[in-house]
């Protein structure tokens, strides 16, 4: 008789509480918590690291990390991680944030943190929707886009067009590394998880301002079901938001110039 | 007692960096940007945290978050500015994490103008932000008080974990007099950060510094124990300064500037015999609802003076519940009253009708 042996090869991060989620079912916000906890764990640097929370529906993103965690306001998030990353230059400190956090009501506090180059990193969740308040207009909305602010479809003759924030950040100096990844299928996964590592490599290094954003499902507010939803960002938003490497600092190993390729192959 | 010529804003920056005020995050605004600019050459020297912010909501914010670190950590601002804060501050009030902010009013409201003052008393005494929540305010009515009341509003703000207000105007920003500087404080080292700051979560569990109790029940106790706190500030912190009261048959109530310019047209009433006293308000909150109180057994009349349509003077009424009767003298839009100003009004009360008691 043989003896069976046991390796455990998946298995919760440390970085991460052992609790119920409060997301819904298919929301993509449960992956990316876990991707920035993964990173957090394999670089050692939880103990270290604090955390700033937006609001929306991650306003509970503090119950689900094992770091120490601030609560901002609505869209100063990028402000707050500033008066702590100031005061506290050797922790390792992060936002996440949601598209109606960063993209609008936080829209000045993002721009002067990329700016000034702040030594902070940014997990950046654009589902084109306000999922907390439900399921109104956000800066990320698609043209043509139903919301429960835009009942006949986001009409750019009167909302204007969607914001691309990686676009607009990776055009300032102090941005060390903007990237664009999606949550809808496992390869794409696998690429975010690296660009995540890379974001808070930056931020070890001093190089600067990093953000990863990241395509993000809701299908609660989209009315749609969960895979519907993985497709709907493979159809709808990959169009719109083109995923790629918007701003890489010159300081990086070339190795993360090859995400590039892959995304763009 | 070493006294030097002392500019209001630069003196009250230098008091903050000698409390060990380790970080400042401000936008410029008149008048008072010259504790920014001091700011600006003295914290980097220091190899302290100076950092102009992109407008006073990030300038809060940042506050926030460096409070929330455990440091001793300011801002400075005027009337509009203090405006763009509110929101950060029922934030920090929420989380009651210990922070300073000395305010050196302007005219308003609106853009209003960029001179001297008292129109933001509502605003600051009453809340500002949403939410219940009060924040000590103090007012200096000398460029020294301003320094001391500085000084200590960092022990403050650590003793009730709440914001410390130094509620000052343009006039005092402005003004150069005599005033000494207090000792250097070092800052404090970061081994000795507060237990509950972010400091990052090695071999513990970790901190969370949040406003939010989505349970209403449970906010309700959250509220509850802010009650509780300012109930023990008003049992310790009520601070007034009294001026010729002994003997007074009228008596000004003003704070800051007013009471200040009321103790000349007081020595003028006085010279021509006319028995009149003034009871300064030091903590604005709380509020020395109780000498007010006492003082309407004393006098004939009450008169307060604000440089503000009639803002403290609601609280004098509080105090003094119709016992005798409180008249009000106020310049407003950034007009500073004079001294024959009020003593016209002294003369006006003293020809008022003995109250019924």
């Amino acid at each position: 008789m043989t003896e069976m042996v046991e390796t455990l090869i998946y298995q919760r991060p440390d970085s991460l509480q052992m609790v119920h989620t409060h997301y819904c079912p298919g929301c993509t916000h449960g992956v990316a918590h876990r991707l920035i906890a993964e990173v957090l764990d394999e670089m050692d640097i939880r103990p270290i690291t604090i955390g700033v929370a937006p609001v929306g529906c991650s306003v509970f993103a503090y119950n689900y990390f094992n770091v120490d965690f601030a609560e901002a306001a609505h869209g100063r998030a990028p402000a707050m991680a500033t008066g702590l990353k100031r005061v506290s230059p050797d922790k390792i400190v992060f936002t996440y944030q949601g598209d109606g956090d960063l993209a609008s009501i936080g829209a000045a506090e993002i721009l002067h943190v990329a700016g000034r180059g702040e030594n902070i990193t940014t997990i950046f969740i654009n589902n084109a929707i306000y999922g907390m308040t439900g399921g109104q207009m956000a800066p990320t909305t698609l043209p043509g886009q139903r919301t429960t602010s835009t009942p006949l479809g986001r009409d750019v003759e009167v909302h204007g067009m969607p914001l691309k924030m990686c676009e607009v950040l990776s055009q300032l100096d102090g941005s060390a590394y903007v990237v664009r990844r999606s949550l809808h299928d496992v390869p794409n996964i696998r690429r975010a998880k690296k660009a995540i590592r890379a974001a808070f490599e930056v931020q070890q290094q001093g190089l600067g301002f990093s953000m990863v954003e990241l395509l993000s499902s809701c299908p609660t507010n989209w009315g749609l079901t969960p895979q519907e939803s993985l497709d709907w960002i493979k159809d709808h938003m990959l169009p719109a938001f083109p995923l790629g490497d918007y701003k890489v600092h010159s300081a990086l190993p070339g190795g993360r110039r090859d995400d590039v390729a892959a995304d763009e192959g | 007692m070493t006294l030097e010529l002392l500019e209001g804003n630069t003196a009250f920056a230098e008091a903050a960096v000698r409390a060990g005020c380790e970080a400042y995050f401000g936008y410029p605004i008149t008048p008072q940007t010259e504790a920014l600019e001091h700011m600006a050459r003295r914290m980097p020297e220091l190899g302290r945290v100076f950092l102009q912010a992109e407008s006073e909501v990030a300038a809060i914010n940042m506050v926030y978050g460096a409070a929330c670190a455990g440091v001793r950590v300011m801002t400075s601002s005027s009337s509009p500015g203090v405006s763009l804060m509110m929101e950060g501050l029922s934030y920090i009030a929420g989380s009651e994490v210990p922070v300073v902010l000395v305010d050196v009013m302007r005219g308003g409201p609106g853009l209003g103008n960029i001179a001297p003052s008292q129109g933001d008393y509502n605003q600051m005494v009453k809340g500002g932000g949403h939410g219940d929540y009060r924040q000590i305010v103090l007012a200096p009515a000398t460029v020294q008080e301003l320094i001391d009341m500085t000084y200590e509003a960092f022990d403050l703000a650590e003793k009730y974990r709440c914001i410390m207000v130094v509620l000052t105007d343009g006039n005092l920003g402005q003004m150069m007099e005599p005033a000494e500087l207090p000792p250097m404080q070092a800052v404090r080292s970061k081994a000795d950060r507060p237990a509950w700051s972010l400091t990052g979560a090695d071999g513990r569990r970790p901190n969370v510094i949040s406003s939010i109790y989505i349970d209403p029940v449970i906010e309700e106790t959250f509220n509850r124990k802010l009650m509780a706190k300012q109930a023990e500030i008003e049992a310790n912190e009520v601070r007034f300064r009294e001026f010729m009261l002994e003997d007074a048959e009228v008596a000004i109530v003003a704070f800051g500037t007013a009471g200040r310019i009321a103790q000349s047209a007081i020595r003028a009433a006085r010279d021509e015999g006319i028995r009149v006293g003034l009871l300064r308000p030091v903590s604005l909150y709380p509020y020395p609802y109780a000498r007010v109180a006492a003082l309407a057994e004393q006098v004939r009349a009450i008169l307060v003076v604000e440089m503000n349509g009639g803002q403290m003077v609601d609280d004098v009424r509080l105090a003094v519940q119709g016992r005798v009767p409180v008249e009000f003298y106020g310049r407003m839009g950034g007009v500073t009253p004079l001294p024959e100003e009020i003593l016209d009004q002294i003369h006006r009360l003293r020809a008022l009708q003995p109250a019924a008691r």
